[in-house]
């Protein structure tokens, strides 16, 4: 399709300008290995990354559970936390015998069920106690221990009661996880990872392909010709949403097909959540590159400000409500924290529209400030 | 004569690192924001939990066990709800971790000695912070009906369990965390220095003349690996003094091994740095090798995540990763008064990784230069 050429003054010319920025600017990702390597390679390793170095699920923990005499109950409570699918479980009849094993790590937990359990399950007047310690140089195991352990015990608890016809005693709440029955911390760390990949090629790749055309000087021949700012920063913005888009997709089917996250919400919404992203995603890639002119300065910017902020304060690991309150107010300003809860819900939960919407206008409010912004800087520096 | 010059190399080096506002920026800026971001940000503690309730129940013991529930100082807000689906709402829209459905015969069930149903509905989305708050729940409700049940003269023969969190009494995660950092701050300005100085000599044309100066390729290795791994100890002393003095983690053990250990995990990151910066032509590519090194490495390391929830495939893989023995190391010798013997076995392995990537690098320095 050749636009008319009998109208230099009408759409046709600029749109044709566009594209052939844009065609210069694909033949060029085709040639550099390096762009290949973010959108490609690198979305890959770390999708696989996520999907098998990375858990929170302490399944099968190593704990040591301590008799200190043989009675029965002892015994029918050292076999229900051997039941349990949590534990892996070492039995031993002093405590000192696991001391040292938790202080190397090699047990995550001591469970102490005292000598005088048995005696005291059947007073009225004294509460047996049972004593878990756990290692607390891994917090986040330990309180999972320690809520395991709770639950072992209690499940126990309410089975002897009504082994022995009595009431009363119960096998505290039920609990229900909705949308990942297994609890696995895969189905929420494969979908964030998806989001630092869109970032890094959003913001990364693109502040490093433009500074490097500031540092040869081949963006301010660009300006000598009759393309204006907005142009240019169109056949940049155009080839390089494109290529995010490809990447999030090849990292979406992997995702689907290898890693079996459930896919419970519609395409159209994902691309709508993913293309929403990746405005501010690409305004601030191209706002690092034409601040900085420099590719060094570019990528070190680019990682602080875009891969870390995307990793710690967005939610994806870390839950955003324990951080402290600056923190908490400081997640706000980044791009990703207003992604990850609509892109982990497609995912898993299916189209939840009011949570969507909000998404995403945020997303495109943040993306037009800082294309602005872009554009700005690319013309002021030009003059 | 040997050392003259290589001192004479050595004080080049450092000049050029802190010289160079480049560098300077480097060594400086990320370090510091890392050290604020993940000290505060890196957590996986559960905290100011939002929930919802939605009690069924007419008689006292519901409104007993909610009151409870908003008592304990790990939920921030707990919104009644009246109908399911307000309450699948108000989880749908990440609007609540969790809901709590208190049955409509709780009391009566609780008073006559039947078992009295709850249930709670976590969202998935967040397992880990899921868990953990049933974790929470479950100690109220217990409690709660242990309570009752002594109240009702029934029986008394629930157990308690009795939580005990050595090391760590609040499982506080910056005492996780934070020694962690040393081990992560020192990976990065070893690499990066190290990565940067020989591709930078690469891309300047002053590495030719570095080859052919009288200098033999182990002198011009030494050179390089020397300053990386001095710049590297003020980093870890810097976050060791931030560790203890602005994050008040308690140092139990013997910071002497702590540096002892730092300077074979320092030798087995400038191998790995030259060996990186041996295969780039730029600096670009050095600092692209570098972060494709350092994300894995962060990953599988044991730093955010155990390594004994990893498939067990990959388990002995992260054996090669320096920063996985470096970590057991500052965590232990903070936390747990890691003794000599327990600290030398966990260093044998980044000596012998320094061994395998400086020979490697030594090796490919040498083929470059005929």
């Amino acid at each position: 399709m050749t636009p008319s050429i009998d109208h230099p003054y009408s759409v046709g010319p600029r749109a044709r300008r566009v594209l052939a920025l844009v065609r210069k600017e694909v033949r060029q990702i085709q040639r550099d290995p390096s762009s290949i390597l973010i959108a490609f390679v690198l979305p890959l390793i770390l999708l696989f990354l996520f999907g098998y170095g990375v858990s929170l699920d302490a399944t099968r923990t190593r704990i040591g559970v301590v008799i200190e005499r043989p009675t029965p109950s002892a015994r029918s409570l050292l076999a229900a936390f051997q039941a349990s699918p949590s534990f892996d479980v070492h039995v031993a009849t002093d405590r000192r015998e696991l001391e040292g094993e938790l202080a190397l790590g090699t047990v995550r937990g001591i469970v102490v069920i005292p000598a005088t359990f048995d005696a005291d399950l059947w007073k009225r007047s004294a509460a047996p106690e049972v004593l878990v310690i756990v290692d607390g140089a891994e917090p986040n195991t330990a309180a999972l221990v320690q809520g395991y352990a709770q639950g072992v015990v209690a499940t126990w608890a309410g089975a002897r009661a009504a082994d022995y016809g009595r009431s009363g005693t119960d096998s505290g709440p039920e609990a229900r996880v909705w949308f990942n029955p297994e609890l696995s911390s895969r189905f929420f760390l494969v979908p964030g990872c998806i989001a630092i990949v869109m970032a890094l090629v959003g913001t990364l790749l693109t502040s490093l392909v433009v500074a490097r055309e500031w540092e040869r000087g081949t963006m301010e021949a660009m300006m000598a010709t009759p393309v204006t700012a907005f142009e240019l920063l169109l056949g940049k913005v155009i080839p390089y949403f494109i290529l995010a888009l490809a990447s999030m997709t090849l990292c979406a089917l992997v995702a689907v097909f290898v890693f079996g996250i459930p896919f419970r919400g519609s395409v159209p919404a994902l691309y709508a959540i993913s293309a929403a992203f990746l405005l501010p995603s690409l305004g601030q890639g191209l706002l690092i590159s034409s601040a900085t002119k420099n590719q060094f300065l570019a990528s070190q910017l680019a990682l602080l400000s875009a891969f870390l902020p995307t990793f710690l304060l967005s939610g994806f690991i870390f839950e955003i409500a324990s951080m402290p309150k600056v923190i908490q107010w400081l997640t706000n300003i980044v791009a990703a924290r207003w992604l990850i809860p609509s892109l982990q819900t497609v995912f898993l939960a299916g189209d939840v529209w009011p949570l969507f919407v909000l998404d995403i206008s945020v997303l495109t409010l943040f993306g037009a400030v800082l294309l602005v912004l872009a554009m700005r800087t690319t013309r002021k520096r030009v003059a | 004569m040997m050392w003259t010059r290589l001192l004479a190399l050595i004080v080049k080096e450092l000049l050029v690192v802190l010289r160079d506002p480049r560098s300077r920026t480097i060594l400086i800026g990320p370090p510091v924001i890392q050290l604020v971001l993940f000290s505060f940000a890196a957590t996986l503690e559960v905290k100011n939990v939002d929930l919802v309730v939605m009690n069924r129940d007419e008689g006292p013991s519901g409104i007993e066990l909610i009151r409870r529930i908003e008592g304990s100082p790990s939920f921030r807000s707990v919104v009644p709800v009246h109908d399911p689906r307000a309450l699948q709402r108000a989880i749908d829209e990440e609007k609540a971790l969790g809901a709590i459905d208190i049955g409509p015969s709780f009391s009566v069930d609780l008073a006559a000695g039947r078992p009295a149903k709850i249930q709670v509905l976590l969202d998935g989305r967040r397992s880990n912070a899921s868990q953990i708050v049933n974790g929470y729940l479950g100690v109220i409700v217990n409690t709660y009906m242990a309570d009752e049940n002594e109240h009702y003269r029934r029986t008394a023969s629930i157990p308690r369990v009795t939580p005990r969190n050595w090391f760590n009494p609040n499982l506080t995660f910056t005492w996780f965390t934070v020694p962690g950092l040393i081990a992560i701050v020192a990976l990065l300005v070893g690499l990066l220095v190290t990565a940067l100085s020989v591709a930078r000599e690469r891309e300047l044309g002053t590495f030719d003349q570095l080859m052919v100066a009288p200098l033999r390729t182990h002198e011009v290795l030494l050179g390089k690996m020397i300053p990386p791994m001095l710049i590297g100890l003020g980093h870890i002393t810097i976050y060791i003094l931030a560790t203890v003095l602005v994050f008040q983690v308690p140092l139990r053990g013997s910071v002497l091994l702590l540096y002892g250990s730092g300077v074979f995990f320092l030798a087995a990151v400038v191998g790995i740095g030259l060996f990186i910066s041996s295969l780039c032509a730029t600096q670009q590519q050095a600092i692209l090798g570098a972060f494709l090194f350092v994300a894995p490495a962060t990953l599988l390391s044991g730093f955010a995540t155990p390594i004994e929830n990893m498939p067990d495939w990959l388990q002995p893989i992260t054996m090669v990763n320096p920063l996985r023995h470096f970590l057991v190391v500052t965590r232990g010798v903070f936390l747990k008064a890691m003794p000599f013997s327990e600290v030398v076995k966990n260093t044998l392995p980044l000596l012998a990784i320094a061994i395998v990537t400086l020979t490697a690098a030594a090796w490919l320095f040498r083929r470059r230069t005929e």
